[in-house]
């Protein structure tokens, strides 16, 4: 059950470290990271595994809509198949 | 990034934020032939009992499904058998309260809207047909969430017009009734030609004699992510390219539904149906079909091209979301209804988008004279032959159409009628006011079209 979760706004401090300490403390394990500068943006693409997650997904949605609040950016997170079912043919 | 690159992440996320791409509906389709009974109190209690047991779980299915894997799914919807089939057998039975029965079980599992309470009279009427249609501006008025559809004509049978002088009246009378309610009686009331049996879109979704006793279909959207995809291309872009890059689009949208699809019937424990490829608008500024044309190059939609615009754009959607899905259905294609439309409500407004031109219109796309509201005093029987002209060209040219019009009582062209949510706002629109009163008259049927010598 793997997911990404994007990241996109005005770069601040500690996006990487946010993110990935909501998903240590929610047992999400981090597959894979990458980041980019695209006009101006931030953006983060982050592969993550959500296997062993120790709450449901209405809980893990508001914790991570949280710190999209707290970074006044844009974060969602949508399921591996959702890219796979549109891209792949 | 795995197997998924970085660009194809961000054009979905893209598409889902900011084009306001979504899953329009899951609708799950219930037979109610099980539930026929000549007591009407004992069939309301089946229908009653069927529909919140069947559905039950429609609703917090699909709203974990939204959550799980992060896609918006904005209506969830319930369809029916026609109700008129029900009443044949029972013939001293009060429409209204079937009707009611419907509310109150979709209200029960927590849908947007219930469809069905209609008839199939495109050959004649039988038992059950005319009491349903006689019941249907009452039906309408007194309940909140239930939509009706009747159909009058198809390619195969010719039109009816005993049917279609009978619609006239009742689409009247659907708005006369609810004019403090902004006449919404008139805006759950479709009147079909061809009308398809696994339709998942309000207000003309039944649930055909043909399909199975549980199916679950699915209606994607997302004009906004055609606009967008388009609005990226050279302006000199010849159209082959305009015509391809609707169909890349059109597919990505579609395999969105048809993984929603898959998903709900699999957590349901039922059939999946078909997956609707239309082109649903909403009043969001951007999620607009009249925006795709103009992007095309129209200054504003309903000016000469506009038909050949939408032709190429209902042609390629369908192309490219044939290959996306196992089953395609329902009226797949653009839908161009005013009210529910953002660049169609500006173009009525502006006077470059007219009725006249909306029904050329609908000769090339998917349903037909669609949420457009009318002056109040248009008569019972002009209603009628704008009805008998939609069915005339969906029965020639072998493919759906519908009218959805609202006679806005009390008021005059050039005002405004306002239906709040999806359902959206709307100008009034004038409409010849020369009499077709003798022609709606006769009564009869309009034979079935040649098949053959086509020209």
């Amino acid at each position: 059950m793997k997911a990404v979760i994007t990241v996109v706004g005005k770069d601040t401090v500690g996006v990487i470290a946010k993110v990935s300490t909501a998903c240590a403390e929610l047992n999400i394990n981090v597959e894979d990271v990458t980041q980019s500068i695209m006009q101006d943006m931030f953006c983060m693409i982050m592969l993550v595994n959500l296997s062993h997650c120790t709450q449901d997904m209405n809980a893990v949605r508001a914790r991570f809509d949280s710190i999209a609040k707290e970074m006044g950016m844009e974060l969602h997170i949508t399921r591996e198949e959702v890219f796979d079912a549109m891209h792949h043919i | 990034m795995s197997m998924i690159n970085t660009h194809d992440i961000l054009e979905t996320i893209g598409m889902i934020t900011s084009e306001s791409l979504d899953v329009r509906t899951v609708t799950m389709g219930i037979s109610l032939l099980d539930c026929a009974d000549p007591d009407p109190k004992k069939a309301c209690e089946k229908i009653y009992n069927k529909i919140t047991t069947k559905a039950a779980r429609l609703v917090p299915v699909v709203e974990k499904i939204a959550t799980d894997y992060g896609i918006p799914i904005i209506n969830k919807r319930i369809s029916v058998t026609p109700i008129a089939m029900l009443l044949a057998s029972a013939p001293t039975a009060d429409p209204v309260e079937y009707a009611k029965t419907l509310d109150r079980a979709a209200k029960a599992v927590g849908v947007n809207f219930i469809g069905g309470f209609g008839a199939l009279v495109h050959k004649g009427f039988s038992a059950g047909d005319e009491q349903l249609i006689a019941s249907i501006p009452e039906a309408l008025a007194q309940t909140d969430i239930v939509c009706s559809s009747v159909n009058i004509g198809s390619t195969k049978t010719g039109i009816n017009m005993d049917a279609v002088k009978l619609m006239g009246q009742v689409v009247r009378k659907a708005a006369e009734i609810t004019a403090d309610n902004q006449c919404m009686g008139a805006a759950k009331l479709v009147v079909f030609c061809n009308a398809p049996e696994d339709n998942p879109f309000m207000a003309g979704a039944f649930h055909g004699v043909g399909e199975p006793d549980c199916v679950v279909h699915v209606g994607v959207s997302g004009p906004g992510a055609v606009r967008a995809a388009l609005a990226k291309l050279p302006k000199d872009a010849p159209l082959d390219e305009v015509a391809e890059l609707v169909k890349r689009t059109a597919f990505k949208i579609t395999r969105m539904g048809q993984l929603v699809g898959n998903l709900a019937a699999k957590e349901l424990g039922v059939p999946f149906g078909i997956v609707d490829l239309s082109l649903a608008p909403t009043p969001a500024i951007g999620d607009s079909v009249a925006n795709i044309l103009e992007e095309m190059g129209l200054e504003s939609c309903g000016c000469c091209g506009t038909t050949a615009a939408l032709a190429l754009l209902n042609d390629a959607v369908k192309k490219g979301g044939v290959m996306a899905s196992n089953h395609v259905g329902g009226l797949s294609g653009a839908f161009i209804p005013v009210s529910e439309d953002d660049g169609m409500i500006k173009a009525a407004r502006c006077g470059s988008l007219t009725l006249e031109k909306l029904e050329a219109m609908t000769a090339v796309c998917s349903v037909g004279i669609d949420m457009v509201v009318v002056p109040g005093d248009t008569p019972a029987e002009v209603l009628s032959a704008l009805i008998a002209d939609e069915a005339a060209i969906g029965m020639v040219n072998s493919k759906t159409t519908a009218v959805r019009v609202i006679p806005a009582i009390g008021r005059k062209a050039g005002e405004e009628l306002d239906f709040g949510g999806l359902l959206g706002y709307a100008p009034i629109m004038p409409i010849s006011t020369y009499s077709p009163s003798v022609l709606i008259n006769r009564g009869g049927r309009i034979p079935a079209p040649l098949q053959a010598l086509k020209n």
